[in-house]
């Protein structure tokens, strides 16, 4: 398990540095950049060379990557271009803003969409799962940003039960987090049904049952841990996804997390950094993948015995 | 002869296509999501009678109107009709959501169906760059690439295209690696037939249903993250009625003006859920294991 972890954790390396090479020669292709406006409209072709050698744009990109991952891996994301401060200071700050929201509407989808599925899928074909299964599609077509205006309008503009926008106190967290919540609720809910219904008639449960098992315990113990895979794959990717795509929600609730601090870099043209967050973000990404691939290990056994049984035939043949 | 044609006519009461549609009509889903999306078509074509002066006009006297029925959605902030920039606004979320997910469709099933039929280092190759760029996340991806081209029609469907190339990449090269070993490819092989025939003619019409199930299923998706791409002033620029945008042109009135912002938002929620029920319908007429 361990070398497996090492393993996963070596193949990183090359994927962020492609990725982050990506990115950088994407930004560099960015028109207008910061350096452009800072030469004087009457500089004369050796003042713009200057100006361009002291960025280093005389040199091939190449160059600027390798010198820019250089000082990356010592963590030093340079500083932005319009407010001059620090890069990777200005991210940090930013990220527990963005991390308390993903995990708490994942907390709020996980809690709602997991009884909500069980449920559907035990009374597959009633009213209850009809109703559901109309709900669920409808909560996956509804775009994150109206819903969050909705719930604003509604819960802080004419309930005044929650303030609408910044981050001062636990009131702020609830509406971002259960906008966010309820986008991710309609896909976990849906697989959720659909991979209990493939389980609920499995002989085990039979067993289960004619054991004497209370069927509180057969459902949330053996059908659910046999179908947690799945669950876990749609919650896993939601949580990443909404590290990522954070940035409307962000924006809707004036919430200071990354994903705003990425549109404005963008939308202000401060190219650095922009492509700082971007990585950032895309290896927080890439690692919380990783997490969750990991945990199928902890909820699925076989998976596990599958990892250390390759370890030691890999021995055995070595 | 004619006894071949009466014999044809008899197995040939119904394509396959036919069998699909036939199976598709008894899912009342799908059934009311194409009734819809055929609906957003008719709304498509009667928009280009609008006149682009109306939709644009502005009239500060009658600003954040309410909805009423000379303005069925109300106005916005410069007093413009929010019913012809709503209606307006189809062919913006239609044509970017239709044209990205065709444009991942066609690249991803030709890089995909090259990377399934030679494998080896090409499928290495292919596939590893297909996880790096899968790496990156779609919201991220498509914000870059827009603030390099500029926010335009063009550049949305370029930059929502690219995020959903790797979907059909992977589901191309997946039923091709399936089919490759077939017999009829190998009777195709023998005969001379070159690769790109091989491909084209016997491989990939029998691994296009999972494609078609994934092209209605992403197009759902295209058109949210372009709309939401809009809606943070990356995407089509405001005085063009782009849903994402009329919402977010809503936003500041929010307080005093909800409509605004609503029935946007309503046509975005109501096309994404036609293109899932019909992708849903089609995924099991298409899947030969449903079929009774």
């Amino acid at each position: 398990m361990i070398r497996y972890i090492i393993k996963r954790l070596l193949y990183l390396i090359p994927v962020i540095l492609c990725v982050s090479f990506l990115i950088f020669a994407l930004m560099d292709l960015t028109p207008g950049t910061v350096v452009d406006s800072m030469i004087p409209s009457d500089a004369t072709p050796e003042m713009v060379e200057e100006i361009y050698a002291q960025y280093d744009l005389d040199k091939p990109m190449v160059y600027r990557y390798a010198k820019y991952m250089l000082q990356f891996v010592q963590g030093d994301l340079g500083k932005s271009d319009i407010s001059g401060e620090n890069i990777l200071r200005m991210y940090l700050d930013r990220l527990p803003n963005t991390l308390l929201l993903a995990v708490s509407s994942l907390f709020v989808a996980a809690v709602l969409a997991i009884p909500m599925g069980i449920r559907a899928a035990r009374h597959a074909g009633t009213l209850t799962d009809n109703l559901t299964t109309v709900a669920t599609l409808v909560g996956m077509s509804m775009p994150s940003f109206w819903l969050g205006l909705l719930l604003l309008f509604l819960f802080s503009f004419k309930l005044r039960l929650f303030p609408a926008s910044g981050n001062d106190g636990f009131l702020s967290y609830i509406l971002p987090a259960v906008c966010n919540g309820l986008t991710m609720m309609a896909g976990t809910t849906r697989q959720t049904r659909a991979a209990m219904l493939e389980i609920l008639h499995a002989d085990f449960l039979r067993t289960a049952r004619s054991k004497g098992v209370p069927e509180k315990r057969v459902i949330w113990k053996h059908a659910l841990g046999n179908a947690m895979i799945p669950i876990l794959t749609t919650l896993g990717s939601n949580l990443s996804s909404s590290l990522a795509g954070s940035v409307v929600i962000e924006s809707v609730f004036a919430w200071p997390g990354v994903g705003r601090l990425t549109a404005e870099a963008i939308m202000s043209r401060d190219v650095k950094l922009a492509c700082g967050a971007v990585i950032m973000t895309t290896i927080l990404y890439v690692i919380m993948q990783l997490i969750v691939d990991l945990a199928y290990a902890f909820v699925d056994p076989r998976i596990k015995a599958r990892y250390i049984r390759t370890r030691k035939t890999r021995r055995k043949a070595a | 002869m004619k006894e071949k044609e009466l014999v044809s006519k008899r197995y040939r009461k119904r394509s396959q296509l036919g069998d699909i549609f036939h199976r598709l009509r008894k899912n009342k889903g799908s059934m009311f999501g194409l009734c819809i999306i055929i609906l957003l078509l008719v709304i498509l074509i009667l928009s280009f009678f609008i006149d682009y002066n109306a939709v644009t006009a502005t009239d500060l006297a009658n600003r954040y109107q309410g909805p009423s029925l000379k303005h069925p959605f109300g106005t916005d902030d410069m007093g413009r009709d929010m019913f012809l920039r709503t209606l307006y606004g189809t062919r913006y979320s239609l044509s970017i959501g239709f044209g990205a997910t065709l444009l991942a469709a066609i690249v991803g099933v030709i890089i995909g169906s090259v990377s399934g039929y030679y494998g080896g280092l090409v499928d290495d190759l292919i596939m590893r760059l297909t996880d790096i760029i899968s790496s990156i996340p779609a919201m991220l991806l498509g914000m870059v690439i827009v603030s390099i081209l500029g926010g335009s029609v063009v550049n949305l469907i370029f930059a929502v295209g690219i995020c959903s190339i790797q979907y059909y990449i992977r589901i191309t090269r997946a039923s091709i690696l399936a089919i490759r070993g077939q017999e009829y490819v190998e009777a195709a092989k023998v005969i001379g037939m070159s690769d790109l025939r091989i491909i084209f003619t016997q491989i990939l019409p029998n691994a296009f249903s999972p494609v078609i199930v994934t092209f209605s299923a992403t197009i759902g998706i295209a058109i949210l993250v372009s709309a939401s791409l809009s809606f943070i002033g990356l995407g089509v620029a405001v005085p063009m009625p782009e849903w994402g945008a009329l919402v977010s042109s809503g936003r500041n009135a929010l307080r005093t003006a909800p409509f605004v912002s609503t029935f946007p938002g309503l046509f975005i929620m109501i096309t994404v859920l036609a293109f899932n029920v019909l992708g849903d319908g089609l995924r099991d007429a298409l899947d030969p294991k449903l079929k009774r």
